[in-house]
């Protein structure tokens, strides 16, 4: 048994659709709003601003903190417990360990850039919109950056090779991957590489070179997100 | 190497990149982004305004809105023999807004302010505002010529800090038609010839108030 036709009727390598928006939290320094099919992810920027408490001070630099929240009702129906829990503190981590490579806060030190995402509403994929959300969010509010963070869930489902998977896919009775992978612009450097399930050597190559591929169309819309806000602005 | 990085660039090989959203200038050989929105970066020589939160020993430390915490010190903030059992609190107190400029910022953005010149003082009656920091310079106009038509029309007193904190201190009709003024120049802060249609918008304003009165 092969999986020949996707649950949502998309080609293998077809994106959900997208929608992308700079500028959406009028209080926040830079915000951004992202939409992937049924996941969508808000972002709010504040900073640089001083850190407290002050042991996490870096005086050569600043940094950068992230804070990931589901809201209770975003999942399928069954509540989520608010607020911190270890699967949040995680994908927190791995968010500000994502961005970190490519913001320069030298400039800004014992400083703070505080980065909140919250997800109205989940079907999979949720730390990539969070970080493709993020990344808009750090442009607009004029955060010194090398690059642009775009993330794509690429993965197997009985043995075929697909982009950004649904929840469906995820929970497919048979062998599964699911692989979020965030590449930056430029150099095609892997920020973030995360995997669940199993996957062959070969076809985890095959996937990342899906990844590559397909972030570059993620990137586009992002890059049309802030032009389109100050556009408007300008 | 034809060109050379400026601000808010670097270069990586042949390449130079733009590490901030932006619009590109080019000034000889230098290229520069101009970023459309950001934090405000201390200068020296820069007025801001700010708000003091705490005295110490020596002076007064005042809140820029930056991640960073000035120092006003005593011998520059009053020509005036301080005697130093006195209590600074009497001249200025926490709370209070004041009007200054940056003499000395360390490479950790540690900032010295001064309070000595003309036009520097502690804030007293009026309001303050607040506006993006990137939008200050058209604010202010060429050689003061938006501010100076704003002051003008609506005879009030307005000082605007680098920062993008601004005081206005006039009769309550004539700051609120400023604030207005000054947020319009905000949002369509690209638009060309933005004087005249604000000496527009604010002579149909005046007319409306006298009418109304």
């Amino acid at each position: 048994m092969t999986y020949t036709q996707r649950l949502d009727g998309r080609k293998f390598d077809e994106l959900r659709p997208m929608e992308a928006k700079a500028g959406v939290i009028p209080n926040a320094d830079g915000s951004a709003y992202f939409r992937a099919g049924n996941t969508i992810s808000y972002a709010a920027v504040y900073g640089p601003r001083e850190l407290f408490p002050k042991h996490l001070q870096n005086p050569k630099k600043g940094i950068i903190r992230c804070y990931y929240n589901m809201m209770p009702f975003s999942g399928s129906g069954e509540r989520i417990r608010p607020g911190m829990n270890r699967r949040a503190q995680e994908i927190s981590l791995v968010l500000t360990k994502a961005l970190n490579p490519v913001i320069d806060l030298s400039e800004f030190p014992n400083s703070v850039v505080d980065i909140f995402v919250e997800l109205p509403q989940t079907d999979a994929g949720t730390r990539c919109a969070a970080l493709c959300a993020a990344s808009i969010a750090l442009a607009d509010a004029g955060i010194p950056m090398r690059d642009m963070v775009s993330a794509i869930a690429v993965g197997q489902v009985d043995g075929t090779i697909v982009a950004d998977l649904i929840y469906g896919e995820e929970s497919y009775p048979a062998v599964v991957s699911d692989i979020p992978v965030a590449v930056t612009h430029n150099n095609k450097e892997i920020t973030l590489l995360q995997m669940d399930g199993e996957i062959s050597k070969k076809d985890l190559i095959k996937a990342l070179e899906l990844a590559k591929g397909v972030t570059e169309t993620i990137y586009e819309l992002q890059k049309k997100a802030l032009k389109d806000k100050f556009y408007k602005d300008n | 190497m034809d060109y050379l990085p400026g601000d808010n660039t670097y270069r990586e090989d042949e390449k130079i990149y733009s590490k901030v959203l932006g619009l590109v200038g080019l000034s000889g050989r230098v290229i520069r982004v101009t970023p459309l929105s950001g934090p405000y970066i201390p200068r020296v020589g820069d007025k801001i305004i700010g708000k003091v939160i705490d005295i110490t020993m020596s002076g007064w430390r005042v809140d820029t809105e930056t991640a960073y915490s000035a120092l006003l010190n005593v011998k520059d903030a009053t020509t005036r023999y301080i005697k130093k059992e006195e209590d600074l609190s009497k001249l200025i107190a926490v709370g209070d807004y004041v009007i200054v400029k940056i003499i000395n910022v360390t490479s950790q953005n540690l900032i010295d302010l001064s309070m000595k010149e003309p036009g520097l003082f502690p804030i007293k009656g009026g309001r303050v505002i607040r506006i993006n920091n990137q939008k200050v310079p058209r604010v202010i106009g060429k050689q003061g010529s938006m501010i100076t038509l704003i002051k003008n029309k609506t005879n009030c007193e307005i000082t605007v800090g680098q920062n993008g904190v601004i005081w206005i201190r006039g009769t309550s009709e004539n700051e609120l038609l400023a604030v207005r003024a000054i947020k319009l120049v905000e949002e369509r802060s690209h638009q060309e010839g933005l004087t005249e249609k604000m000496e527009k918008f604010l002579d149909e304003n005046l007319k409306a108030e006298v009418a109304s009165s």
